[in-house]
């Protein structure tokens, strides 16, 4: 099987993130960049299945420079191969750009799976993997917590639901997004990670996949941030220390705030 | 004035409260039409038309629902077409989002999600980066798709009518690639969906353990409240995952949010910042969590949350 894993370099949660206050994105030099959180279990559960139904792996971003770190560390957990889209035309790319350059590249290289981390921890739209399967015109079994897929043409989830979870079927190709707590993403091996220094990278430009420069980047969003601010502080509440009658108080204030 | 399409949330037309937030904010954008999908009309109209809503389009076909996202978003990129609204508002949950992205892409529009306000000039009011950062937005291209925030209006009646109309749509055979072959309901009990409750009573790892969260449910139930977790009790196997409060769990923003035995870690922050009045109960007086407090309390949620509990029990006697 064909799979390909999406991955995005973000800003480390940690971190303090600010919007650059020219291009109203996100400021990406202030920060160190980490590979999203949730695009680990992606890149693990494609190895899972890649292991099972000897498949390989091909992991794709799209990015700035650095974003090659993030690609590494997917190709040191096992990945066979990388994808980069690197262009300096993509940057400020919404996410009807980015979904639009992912499937121009994904098109015609004939992938069965298409993996994806449920939500970007710094966009946090979670609509690429939506949008993908959409334009690419494949089944979309998203927020998956548990994947069957035996290489047979068939693919089955678990789509966590508000109330549970739907049993969803299709045939390959499909777009799969994963929840965490899918699997344990693994460690890179230092095996892996000299192996990973050997193995090949394509850097793809707009160019190079037939992308009209005018159709992404900043320039051609559709929605655009038309002001920003910091939000206002919360007022400084009353903090009070218990001396045995802390739950009363809390119900004063609640009895005073209405809402008992 | 200008039509605006409301995707109706409802649990076979039992209508659900973020429908009715949709309608009251559609009004001040133009004129509400409810887009309502499945079965259950019957019981789902007369309160789709109390809040406001002037046209209800009603798609009742098994296709629609028992395939994931695609049929809904080719219904309503099939509506864009046809009615040329002003906008569509659609509620920003996990399947709310991936139904606006697709209608972005085939009816060629931007979108926003997330939003927790919008204006009658459709700028909408999003809150990132963990609620520091307070953004303004615009669609420029095509219809306006704007999901929008459990929560960030209160629903008002005012009665519109409600004018029924059924309407067929010819789904691609993309639309039902993905089949739900069946739903698996875990029991939920009868509290509140979290992600959409007005009062929230969330533990975390100070609650210690399952039995811990006793103490939690007993708040939660005085309050009519959902419960939430920190990760490091989700993570502990101490409540399921599912209720998970923050950025790699459920964003809420509800009227009130209770804070027990929790630090305030950034990534949890991320998903209750915007909550309108915080209460913190905590035995740490620097922990993060109390720069956020409306109220707090330094102390043992073991003696703090029971005595609450029972007090809300007396007053509400
Ligand atoms: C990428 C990423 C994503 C994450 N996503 C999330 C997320 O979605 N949600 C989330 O919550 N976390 C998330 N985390 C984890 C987060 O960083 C914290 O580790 C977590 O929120 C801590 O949970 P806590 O506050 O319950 O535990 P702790 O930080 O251990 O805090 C426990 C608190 O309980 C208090 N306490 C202990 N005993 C008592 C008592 N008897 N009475 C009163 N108070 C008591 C302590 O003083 C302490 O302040 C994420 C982390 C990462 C790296
Ligand atoms: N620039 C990108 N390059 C590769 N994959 C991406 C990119 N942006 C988003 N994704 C994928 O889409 C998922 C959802 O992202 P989002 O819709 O931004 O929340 C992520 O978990 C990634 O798997």
């Amino acid at each position: 099987m064909k799979i390909v894993v999406c991955v995005k370099q973000v800003p480390d949660t940690w971190s303090e993130k600010k919007l650059d206050p020219t291009t109203k994105t996100l400021d990406r030099d202030s920060v160190d960049g980490v590979m999203n959180e949730l695009d680990e279990y992606a890149v693990e559960e494609a190895l899972k299945i890649a292991e099972a139904t000897s498949g390989e792996v091909t992991v794709l971003s799209m990015g700035p420079a650095q974003s090659t770190e993030t690609i590494r560390k997917a190709l040191s957990m096992g990945a066979d191969a990388g994808i980069h889209i690197l262009d300096d035309g993509l940057a400020g790319s919404d996410a009807i750009a980015t979904s639009l350059a992912i499937s121009k590249v994904l098109e015609g290289r004939g992938a069965d799976l298409i993996i994806f981390g449920s939500e970007s921890t710094d966009a946090r739209m979670s609509v690429i993997p939506a949008m993908v399967a959409e334009r690419l015109g494949v089944a979309q079994l998203t927020f998956a917590n548990k994947v069957e897929a035996p290489g047979d043409g068939s693919v089955k989830i678990h789509r966590l639901t508000d109330y549970g979870y739907d049993v969803v079927e299709a045939s390959t190709p499909a777009v799969i997004s994963v929840v965490e707590k899918i699997n344990e993403p693994r460690y890179p091996s230092f095996k892996g990670i000299m192996a990973a220094k050997k193995k090949p990278v394509e850097t793809i430009t707009l160019a190079d996949a037939g992308i009209e420069a005018a159709t992404v980047g900043l320039g051609a969003a559709w929605s655009e941030v038309a002001e920003f601010a910091a939000a206002p502080a919360r007022a400084a509440g009353t903090i009070v220390t218990d001396e045995g009658n802390g739950g009363v108080k809390i119900a004063d204030y609640l009895s005073e705030q209405k809402f008992i | 004035m200008a039509e605006i399409l409301v995707l109706v949330d409802h649990v076979d037309g039992s209508v659900k409260k973020t429908a009715l937030e949709l309608l009251t904010l559609a009004r001040s954008l133009g004129e509400p039409s409810a887009v309502f999908v499945g079965g259950g009309i019957d019981s789902a109209a007369a309160t789709l038309a109390e809040y406001g809503a002037v046209n209800i389009y009603v798609a009742d076909d098994a296709a629609l629902t028992g395939h994931v996202v695609a049929p809904k978003a080719e219904l309503l990129a099939q509506l864009v077409a046809e009615k040329s609204p002003a906008a569509v508002l659609i509620t920003s949950s996990a399947e709310g989002k991936e139904i606006a992205g697709r209608l972005a892409v085939k009816a060629g529009s931007g979108v926003i999600t997330d939003a927790v306000a919008v204006s009658a000039d459709l700028v909408a009011t999003q809150s990132i980066f963990g609620g520091s950062t307070i953004v303004q937005s615009k669609v420029t291209t095509g219809t306006p798709v704007i999901t929008v925030r459990p929560n960030s209006t209160a629903p008002e009646a005012a009665p519109a009518a409600g004018a029924r109309s059924d309407v067929s749509v010819a789904l691609s055979p993309v639309a039902t690639a993905a089949k739900i072959v069946d739903r698996v309901e875990e029991a939920k009990g009868a509290r509140p969906e979290l992600s959409e409750a007005a009062v929230v009573v969330s533990g975390g790892r100070g609650v210690g353990g399952p039995e811990g969260f006793e103490v939690i449910e007993k708040l939660a139930d005085s309050l009519g409240a959902a419960v939430g977790a920190s990760r490091a009790a989700t993570d502990a196997g101490w409540y399921p995952h599912q209720y998970q409060v923050g950025q790699t769990g459920k964003t809420v923003s509800p009227q009130l949010y209770i804070a027990n035995g929790i630090s305030g870690a950034i990534q949890h922050r991320a998903g209750m910042q915007t909550s309108k009045t915080i209460i913190v109960v905590n035995k740490d007086p620097e922990a993060p969590i109390f720069e956020l407090a409306d109220y707090g309390v330094v102390g043992d949620l073991f003696e703090v949350v029971p005595q609450l509990t029972d007090e809300i029990g007396k007053r509400k006697a």
